[in-house]
């Protein structure tokens, strides 16, 4: 399964368009996680956990976007776009996004 | 006046280890962006066509950073008289510029000579008490070109 963000694939055509397909995932750290980024918004500073957080949860959703891409019968997701928005502290809302196609 | 000292004592600690984290964090982006120079970032929406197709991927940079407790307190007053919150600024170009050098570091290890159509965005998480922002996720991404390899 290609993935790409590009319009087009270089060197190869789009043969079938399959249309939109998404996946999204909505998690959060364990309660430690939280106090200690707690004590870091007195520091400043890159939040460890919660980078980590949202990287994992992005290959979530971009797992589940792909698997949806699968069960159409496609071969690539182009033009896949990324969105974050926080539901509480916490917690994070991961959603990826693109258009299902069949490359030759 | 107990409070006035926890405010006071936050501040400081806010103000000197905020400082410390931030120099030293653009200290480290600005030797990384010269280490990685080399590698081309496009935002256009389109590769330039090749020859001999070559190889993409998608690439990813994220990064979290925190506010420090002066920060907060300096935007609190500025939003009395309104202006540039140069507070706040450094953080989320500090939050891109990590992001980016992610990305680029992810495309190099992939060998990439080209990231195209790169994508940024910039979400605050979480909107703690009078609605401040306590750390804000910077994230680009684009797609790695990377050239065929010629046969030996």
């Amino acid at each position: 399964m290609l993935v790409s963000n590009l319009e087009i694939v270089p060197g190869r055509k789009i043969v079938k368009h399959l249309g939109l397909v998404q996946g999204s995932t909505v998690r959060s750290k364990h309660i430690g996680r939280d106090i200690m980024a707690g004590f870091k918004n007195v520091f400043g500073g890159e939040l460890k956990g919660y980078t980590e957080l949202l990287q994992e949860s992005r290959a979530e959703a971009v797992e589940r976007m792909v698997a949806q891409a699968q069960a159409v019968g496609a071969n690539a997701v182009l033009n896949v776009r990324f969105s974050t928005s926080s539901i509480t502290q916490g917690a994070a809302e991961l959603f990826a996004y693109g258009t299902a196609v069949v490359l030759e | 006046m107990i409070d006035l000292i926890i405010l006071l004592v936050l501040l400081v600690v806010g103000l000197v280890f905020g400082q410390i984290i931030e120099s030293r964090h653009y200290r480290s982006i600005r030797k990384r962006e010269e280490q990685f120079r080399h590698l081309l970032l496009v935002p256009s929406r389109f590769p330039p066509i090749y020859t001999t197709p070559p190889q993409t991927r998608l690439v990813i940079g994220a990064t979290v950073i925190s506010v420090d407790y002066f920060k907060v307190f300096v935007a609190g007053l500025r939003k009395l008289v309104g202006g540039r919150m140069r507070s706040y600024e450094s953080l989320v170009d500090r939050a891109r510029r990590e992001a980016v050098l992610r990305m680029k570091a992810e495309a190099h290890s992939h060998g990439a000579t080209m990231i195209f159509n790169i994508k940024f965005e910039a979400t605050p998480l979480y909107k703690g008490q009078r609605g401040a922002i306590q750390s804000i996720e910077g994230l680009a991404y684009g797609t790695a070109i990377i050239p065929a390899r010629r046969p030996v």
